[in-house]
């Protein structure tokens, strides 16, 4: 037997050292989910237990959370404004980015796919910011002028802008999903004689399920959290909406308005984290709900 | 219109979430009171907050002879805030003014939390932010009346009414008011759109505290619905672009897009247009002291720049910026 050259010292150590490194930036993921819950739910948590009303913060739609008379938490028009416009917005997207995400992958060619992608890429590049402007000053009058409604800034609006910016995401992990599915299914179905439809819908779909309701769901989490684009077009109302044309005002909206003027530790500035901690409780029963229908998929 | 005015969305965010993160790290250095700083801020931020707290730690010995003023708060004046100290500038280069808006209330926040030298306030301290301020700092809160605004009820150029009552007002923003149709008040909107679309603040705007007390009064509370926009401007921007939109903002914000309607107190009695000389007689009904707040007895170059406000000098801008100067005699 031969024995191996020993190694120096100093080299030993930089390889543990390294496998430490890594080990970290592994965990680090963990470590700043649970870090970031633990804070939010820390700053909220006092009035949590003492004085916070459940019943009025999920059933009624009066926030007044300055008033000098009868200050009032009640966060139903806030939910009821996040889940209108979320809707509207997954009902505009899902259509058309999972469409746009099959189109890429199967239909056109490799020169035109290259093209697509990149202008899908620069779309999900844009600002969104920059999506609150247009939702300002370009949509606000084209939807008064198309609908003759007196102000533009309504759930259609920020619906419409937040599909737009969720639809990069759909379909850049769309087209993923139906990349990764092997050609020998292709070609397998091709061979029995199948139309492209037949294909898409009977061989690919179920083949790339997970990807796709991957791809949804985090379209889903974009336009929940999605806050500064939603806040310039919604046009910022408490009102539960009775149509698409109706003002409303988001959960992330009403945070990021009234966090920075809130005193410190004050009632209202602790109910402000509740609402993070119910946007947190909401994407997190979204990714599990994911995983489960993930995991059962797989299972069958 | 001014084209740039687009942007004050981003412009008034950035400048917010700058004031939130030099409030935040000032709290925890100076005061050294760790619960004041909510950590996840820091662990996230952590970068920002080192880059933020050296920025701050010499703000106010930025060498040896330049000084330096950090004057942050109601967005009513930040404009008038930001001329005065571009003119100061020329009267005393040595010292240079920091000025920053947000909010009155972001003004009296960082007061209290001791990170700025001149909050400006477009209504008084309540006697409990003083209380807090005292007891954060040592130091009670000094007020200073630097001049007045009239607060303007803005509609759109295209809308045929040109009077209101301030019980109108209070019918049309207060909680249970009667009044949500342009018909109800007489006018026939030239588009047909019968709706009143009601512009107003974010819930922690000096305008909106104003406002609440002053039209809907003491105790009273604004009807969900309206359109809470998060600037001065903005108000008068979305008013400017909504045909039967009605917005209140200060006076100084006014353009050639919107319309100022003539205010009466009550129903039969002479409305008045918002100008310095009806602030000053009080025949306009909505008028408001500004005030800038220090913390103790100010010395040095903030009472040097206090005083140069207050002199004849000072006041001429707060003309020329839109607002309503002090009186002669009441100096």
């Amino acid at each position: 037997m031969h024995q191996l050259p020993k190694r120096p010292g100093i080299a030993i150590l930089a390889e543990r050292a390294i496998e430490v490194l890594i080990r970290l930036c592994g965990v680090s993921a963990i470590l700043f989910v649970f870090g970031i819950f633990f804070f939010v739910f820390r700053e909220g948590s006092h009035f949590l237990f003492h004085g916070f009303k459940f019943g009025e913060f999920f059933l009624s739609p009066e926030w007044y959370p300055t008033s000098e008379s009868h200050v009032r938490y009640g966060a139903l028009a806030l939910i009821a404004g996040t889940a209108s416009v979320t809707l509207l917005a997954m009902l505009i997207a899902v259509p058309f980015g999972l469409g746009a995400a099959v189109f890429i992958s199967e239909f056109c060619t490799p020169r035109a796919k290259e093209t697509l992608k990149i202008t899908v890429e620069l779309l999900a590049a844009i600002p969104s910011v920059v999506w609150g402007f247009v939702g300002l000053t370009v949509m606000n009058r084209l939807i008064i002028e198309v609908f003759h409604t007196p102000i533009g800034l309504n759930v259609l609006n920020g619906g419409i802008i937040l599909a737009l910016m969720s639809v990069p995401i759909i379909v850049s992990i769309g087209e993923d999903a139906l990349k990764a599915v092997p050609d020998s299914y292709r070609e397998a179905a091709l061979a029995l004689g199948v139309t492209r439809w037949q294909l898409i819908y009977r061989v690919l779909a179920p083949a790339a399920r997970n990807g796709l309701l991957a791809a949804v769901l985090l379209g889903i989490g974009r336009a929940v959290g999605e806050t500064m684009a939603v806040l310039m077009a919604t046009g910022h109302a408490v009102k539960i909406p009775s149509s698409v044309l109706d003002s409303v005002r988001t959960l992330t909206a009403t945070i990021a308005a009234e966090l920075g003027e809130a005193a410190v530790h004050s009632d209202h500035y602790q109910v402000l984290f509740i609402i993070g901690i119910l946007l947190f409780s909401i994407t997190f029963v979204i990714n599990l709900t994911a995983d489960l229908i993930v995991r059962g998929v797989r299972r069958g | 219109m001014i084209p740039s005015s687009k942007f004050s969305y981003s412009i008034q965010a950035a400048r917010r979430s700058a004031i939130r993160l030099r409030a935040a790290n000032a709290c925890a250095y100076r005061a050294g009171e760790r619960q004041r700083l909510p950590a996840f801020q820091l662990a996230l931020l952590l970068p920002l907050t080192l880059a933020a707290v050296l920025a701050a730690s010499c703000a106010h010995s930025k060498g040896p002879n330049k000084t330096e003023i950090q004057d942050t708060g109601s967005d009513t004046m930040v404009n008038l805030a930001q001329a005065w100290a571009e003119e100061y500038a020329k009267v005393d280069p040595s010292v240079s003014v920091e000025v920053s808006g947000g909010g009155s209330g972001t003004g009296i926040a960082a007061l209290s939390a001791g990170t700025v030298d001149i909050a400006n306030c477009s209504r008084k301290f309540e006697p409990q932010e003083i209380a807090t301020a005292t007891k954060n700092t040592g130091k009670t809160p000094k007020e200073f009346l630097v001049g007045y605004d009239a607060l303007a009820i803005y509609v759109s150029k295209s809308n045929p009414l040109n009077e209101i009552t301030l019980d109108q007002l209070a019918q049309i923003y207060g909680e249970g008011g009667k009044i949500t149709k342009w018909s109800q008040l007489g006018v026939k909107m030239p588009d047909g759109a019968d709706q009143i679309i009601c512009v107003s603040r974010q819930s922690n705007s000096g305008t909106y505290f104003y406002f609440r007390e002053a039209v809907l009064g003491k105790g009273k509370d604004f009807r969900l619905g309206s359109r809470d926009m998060q600037g001065s401007k903005d108000v008068v921007e979305l008013v400017a672009n909504t045909p039967s939109a009605i917005g209140y903002s200060g006076m100084g914000y006014n353009t050639p897009t919107v319309k100022q309607l003539h205010v009466a107190k009550a129903a039969g009695q002479p409305a008045y247009a918002p100008t310095v000389q009806t602030t000053l007689d009080h025949s306009y009904p909505i008028a408001r002291p500004l005030f800038m707040y220090t913390l103790g007895e100010p010395a040095g170059a903030v009472k040097q720049y206090l005083d140069w406000i207050a002199s004849d000098a000072g006041q001429k801008i707060v003309l020329q910026s839109g607002y309503v100067p002090l009186p002669k005699a009441g100096k």
